[in-house]
């Protein structure tokens, strides 16, 4: 995949070179940790994500040059999935994040599964939420 | 653990799931299919198909002796009386939606409709918006602390006002099974009518509906190891004429004009359109072929494995939602979200429900955000049990 930061193409090589869900839950686990968390007094229903069965509260900083997503979830491995997919568009402005393939991305970094439809994970329903804030922007 | 269980080799899907490294816990959900019920289908397209109730062709009148033979073989299986009447319906959600709208015009401002705290979105949504349409009150009947119907307090709950007493005969989150009956016949004293939801009381425990004395019972045949779109709504024979007809369409009608039509009484009147035929026909051979089994060694075998399944999450310290003692059991790990267990219980193969189970009041009302809910089946066993402890133990280790 071209255009990938050197954080993000380390985090693919991480992935990769998992053997086994263990190794890959436990990474996942890293990244949800590292995840800069939206402030208490910004997960507010305006911001809350439809869809998921987890609250997840989502958040397009408007001032931030370059665009700044700030993201929330009370399920530990969402927010590892969360970081990666913030991991992947930072840096990029509204058309580039708009032309990312988050499918791709994350099929690289062997979680495609987490993504599927009837997950009630909730990383579908960010997607779309992503994309309306930055249609409105 | 040692807990085989003797039935398993007649449903194909769970020895197809097993191969794929999946184990299935999740049947409160969906059953999987025995074998005859996959015959019974596959027959019925085979042979050559037609309406029912419409031609006059011999294919036809083959079609409609199957489709109301079925409905006899299910009304034997609910063990209603001869004058009782079963309508075909796509399921429980359609059976209540209907007796929403159907009883709808009996009811005027202030009255009031009576459902219990646990009850599935589907036995809540439909009284719940009917109450806001017409001005009626919806009570919500209180659980005691171990989740189960208070039902002194309930009785006490009822008046001249209480027209619908609607129950699930057991939850999908509690898995607790307990007697209604003193509720029944208290409400119907007070002249409201009483509605069973079964949808997941029917399949660990052929359904009285006489003894149970209920106006109404609903259930769907997906959970009952029948096929998906189908389902029943049994109606005493006195409440069946209180329904008002509430789809119109092909085969309910009896006269039909421009301006005006007369309709058909139940069943036919309550089942515009063309009926699911070849799955009900499959259902009705499901049931049957149920009836065949020991019906006592099936109940035995699956109490056998809810105790285990009690157990181990007892002894691993998981808080578990009320005292369940039939099919199913909900849980949460202690500082642990439900989602991140479910994640890595899928990632290990083991299929069990984790959410809001479609009662977000019931969850809400628990201070819940949600639970993982391990539900059992006949064709479940030790194994079963075992693969999913294994699984969870590593979760734990993973998540801790
Ligand atoms: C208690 C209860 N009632 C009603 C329903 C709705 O059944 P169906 O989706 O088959 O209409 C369910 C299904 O989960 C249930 O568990």
């Amino acid at each position: 995949m071209s255009g990938l930061s050197r954080a993000a193409q380390q985090a693919v090589h991480d992935f990769q070179s998992c053997q086994q869900w263990e190794q890959r839950a436990r990474l996942l686990l890293q990244w949800g940790a590292q995840l800069d968390e939206l402030p208490e007094a910004l997960r507010t229903p305006d911001n809350l994500v439809h869809g998921c069965e987890t609250r997840v509260w989502l958040l397009l900083d408007q001032q931030a040059d370059p665009l700044c997503f700030q993201v929330a979830s009370e399920a530990r491995l969402l927010r590892g999935l969360l970081a990666l997919l913030l991991l992947r568009i930072t840096g990029l402005n509204a058309k580039q994040m708009v032309e990312v393939d988050v499918a791709e991305w994350f099929a690289l970094l062997g979680l495609s599964r987490q993504l599927s439809p009837s997950r009630s994970n909730g990383l579908t329903a960010v997607l779309l939420k992503m994309q309306a804030l930055l249609a409105q922007n | 653990m040692f807990l085989p269980s003797p039935w398993r080799q007649f449903f194909p899907g769970i020895l197809a799931l097993a191969e794929q490294q999946q184990t299935w816990l999740d049947s409160a959900a969906t059953a999987q299919k025995p074998q005859v019920m996959i015959d019974t289908l596959s027959q019925y397209y085979q042979q050559g198909v037609a309406n029912v109730h419409r031609a006059q062709h011999q294919p036809g009148e083959r079609a409609t002796r199957a489709f109301e033979a079925a409905r006899s073989s299910i009304a034997d299986w609910l063990q209603a009386d001869a004058n009782d009447t079963v309508i075909f319906t796509k399921g429980s959600t359609e059976g209540i939606n209907l007796l929403s709208q159907a009883l709808a015009h009996h009811f005027q401002a202030g009255d009031e409709i009576l459902i219990s705290a646990y009850e599935h979105h589907a036995n809540l949504l439909p009284w719940q918006q009917l109450a806001r349409a017409r001005d009626l009150t919806l009570k919500v009947l209180p659980m005691d602390k171990h989740g189960h119907l208070d039902i002194d307090y309930a009785i006490r709950q009822l008046s001249t006002r209480s027209k619908v007493v609607a129950i699930s005969a057991l939850s999908n989150v509690i898995g607790h099974r307990q007697s209604l009956q003193p509720l029944l016949a208290a409400a119907r004293k007070a002249g409201a009518w009483t509605v069973i939801d079964g949808a997941q009381a029917a399949v660990h425990q052929r359904p009285n509906v006489q003894q149970l004395d209920c106006d109404f019972f609903v259930c769907s045949a997906h959970k009952l190891y029948g096929p998906d779109g189908v389902g029943v709504l049994f109606a005493r024979q006195h409440a069946v004429t209180a329904l008002r007809h509430w789809q119109f369409g092909g085969e309910m009608v009896r006269r039909c004009d421009y301006q005006q039509a007369e309709f058909l009484p139940a069943p036919l009147g309550f089942e515009p359109g063309t009926p699911s035929t070849a799955n009900i026909v499959a259902f009705a051979a499901t049931l049957d072929w149920l009836q065949s089994l020991d019906s006592q060694a099936i109940a035995e075998h699956e109490a056998r494995l809810h105790a285990a399944v009690l157990t181990g999450l007892q002894e691993r310290g998981m808080q578990i939602i009320g005292s369940p003692n039939c099919a199913l059991i909900s849980f949460n790990a202690p500082q642990i979200h439900h989602s991140d267990l479910a994640l890595l219980l899928g990632e290990q193969g083991v299929a069990v429900r984790a959410g809001h189970h479609c009662a977000m009041p019931l969850l809400q009302s628990l201070g819940l955000a949600g639970a993982l809910r391990v539900s059992l089946a006949m064709y479940n066993n030790g194994d079963d049990i075992q693969h999913f402890f294994s699984a969870l133990d590593q979760a734990l280790e993973i998540l801790q």
